[in-house]
């Protein structure tokens, strides 16, 4: 028998969840605040009034070159997404639609990369990046970002994949199509909506990694994440100039998140209700 | 023309034999139907017909030209998929178009042939939808007249109708046997309902375990079965088959006797019996009678029987129409 849903339960269960939003949301609100605060707003303690000041956002801009940053956060983020895909869709579609009896294994195993800390790999790449001359360079940092989410990306395409019935493609062949024809006319229009949302996933993703990319990174290849550690420098720590540096930072890809959230959403939890 | 000839063909999934050696000869313009039950290789003979699995061994030629190793697309076969397969993101007009478009005849040649096959096929009136917007019956309409516009050389149905409801079923049949008429074009028709066989069908080919068992016309099949599997495959209500004392009298190891063979009498007859479920359909009465030492023998009666469960009867096989299989399974001669 259903469960009689009352308006009172309705209520709880929306106040619930907004409390719950505004838990997870609040580091990145209180940090949004402190960004309109001068420094020595922000060292006086917890306070949800800032004086509205812009003083913090002219000085970072003044002292690092925002822009730069941005820049190189967009070249990588997409850059390695792009890469990213050129590689995982094949490799999700010989999986998906010509599996052998190793394909669950490679899949796990591709996983199983994910659960190595990074740390551990630390010194043996950051050889290879220097014997190569990799270090602090845009295309050794793509690729590096590539490699990283990789796991992520085929894993994704793949159950996207699984879920476009064999004999559609099968009909596509008899129709007459050759597998190029097949790939433009039937896969990829049906695939779109999951290629979409594992982009979109794969640049959120790469866009936030801090690790390799201030290990990396000096200047010249150094995106935003690099960007706000430059602000816990020597000198001390600068809450006000850290929080500007940090919601500048994190802005672009909260707005292209909100703007895309549905389709966000579908996309990872696709294939969990048939 | 569409003339199919299999010979030696065998199909193999790593150790798993499916289909070990298979001889057949298609004529064109005939309607075949594979039929069998689940698992007997029906489907995986249609799909190496196809091209959509590689043969592990034997050739396929169609209209003498060895087909074996070409692509799906290059065989001009077209197929008609159990779930339809059609491509959701195209409107009804761009799927039946598809197979044109991957042909490259040109735009004018593409709408008169889409325009004709949607009058054929009553889905004029559906052109713009997309799949997602038809019922069962139109989705499969459209798979059908992707198929036709192609003209192929053969059709090729795997089970089409088994996602439809009963009453759709039996329009969408003969709807395909007229289509069958009207083109005369050679059809493969894959299904495990003996219905559909029976009543479609040019030529049968009744299949087990990937062995053909028997291939007939329909009417052969039904009158002499070659074996054991055949005799209680076709045929609806399943014939009755009887070992032991009454199968010893008629010199056989089993004897065969479809429902509608028994005479039933409530005075007299060759073995006693007690009627137990009766089945009233208006036109024919299905009676399961209980039967002194054979068991449960089915009746088929006239609609207008007047007998009640628990009632005595007595049944007598009609003689000429008696199936007699030896020890190996084999008919015997009658």
């Amino acid at each position: 028998m259903a469960r009689a849903v009352t308006t009172q339960h309705k209520t709880i269960a929306t106040a619930a969840a907004w409390i719950v939003a505004l838990l997870i949301f609040f580091p990145i609100l209180y940090t949004i605040i402190t960004s309109f605060k001068s420094e020595q707003e922000a060292i006086q303690g917890f306070n949800l009034i800032p004086s509205g000041t812009f003083e913090s956002y002219s000085e970072v801009q003044a002292q690092s070159g925002y822009f730069k940053f941005f820049f190189n956060s967009v070249l990588l983020s997409v850059g390695s997404t792009i890469l990213a895909l050129l590689v995982a869709v094949p490799a999700a579609w010989s999986m998906a639609f010509s599996p052998t009896k190793r394909t669950k294994d490679i899949l796990m195993w591709m996983l199983s990369t994910k659960m190595m800390p990074a740390v551990a790999v630390l010194f043996p790449i950051y050889l290879i990046f220097r014997d190569t001359g990799l270090l602090d360079s845009r295309i050794g940092l793509m690729v590096m970002l590539m490699l990283i989410n990789l796991p992520i990306v085929v894993w994704m395409l793949y159950t996207y994949f699984r879920e476009i019935p064999g004999e559609i493609l099968e009909a596509a062949r008899m129709d007459g199509a050759s597998l190029w024809n097949e790939i433009i006319y039937v896969l990829t229009p049906m695939a779109v909506p999951g290629i979409a949302s594992t982009m979109l996933l794969n640049i959120i993703l790469a866009w936030n990694e801090a690790f390799w990319t201030i290990r990396l990174t000096t200047t010249n290849a150094a995106p935003l994440t690099a960007f706000i550690s430059s602000f816990s420098s020597p000198q001390g720590l600068f809450w006000a100039k850290l929080s500007a540096a940090s919601t500048l930072a994190i802005a672009p890809i909260l707005i292209m998140g909100w703007f895309s959230q549905k389709q966000l959403v579908r996309g990872l939890t696709f294939g969990a209700v048939k | 023309m569409g003339n199919i000839t299999l010979k030696n063909v065998s199909k193999s999934f790593g150790s798993t034999v499916i289909i070990p050696n298979i001889d057949l000869n298609i004529e064109d313009g005939e309607f075949v139907v594979f039929v069998g039950p689940s698992g007997c290789g029906k489907s995986t003979l249609l799909r190496l017909i196809a091209g959509l699995e590689d043969t592990s061994g034997g050739t396929i030629s169609i209209d003498g030209r060895d087909v074996t190793r070409e692509a799906p697309a290059k065989r001009k076969l077209a197929m008609v998929f159990q779930s339809y397969a059609l491509y959701p993101h195209m409107t009804v007009a761009k799927n039946i178009a598809f197979p044109l478009k991957m042909a490259g005849e040109d735009q004018a040649t593409i709408d008169k042939k889409v325009k004709d096959a949607a009058r054929v096929l009553n889905l004029t009136n559906y052109l713009e939808r997309r799949p997602g917007q038809l019922s069962g019956g139109q989705r499969q309409r459209v798979a059908i007249g992707r198929a036709i516009v192609r003209q192929p050389s053969a059709f090729l149905f795997d089970e089409p109708l088994s996602n439809l409801d009963a009453a759709l079923r039996g329009t969408m049949r003969l709807e395909i046997s007229e289509l069958h008429h009207q083109l005369k074009t050679t059809m493969i028709y894959v299904t495990h309902d003996q219905v559909e066989a029976m009543t479609m069908a040019d030529k049968i080919v009744v299949l087990n375990a990937g062995n053909i068992e028997q291939v007939g016309s329909p009417m052969e099949l039904y009158k002499t079965p070659k074996n054991l599997f055949v005799a209680g495959f076709i045929g609806s209500p399943k014939m009755n088959l009887i070992e032991g004392a009454p199968a010893d009298k008629y010199g056989a190891k089993t004897i065969g006797i479809r429902p509608e063979h028994l005479n039933i009498s409530t005075t007299a007859g060759d073995w006693k019996a007690t009627v137990g479920v009766a089945e009233h359909l208006g036109s024919d009465t299905f009676l399961h009678v209980q039967t002194d030492g054979i068991g449960t023998i089915n009746v088929r009666a006239d609609g207008e029987v007047a007998v009640k469960h628990g009632d005595t009867v007595y049944l007598t096989p009609d003689k000429t129409k008696l199936h007699r299989f030896g020890a190996d399974g084999k008919a015997l001669a009658q």
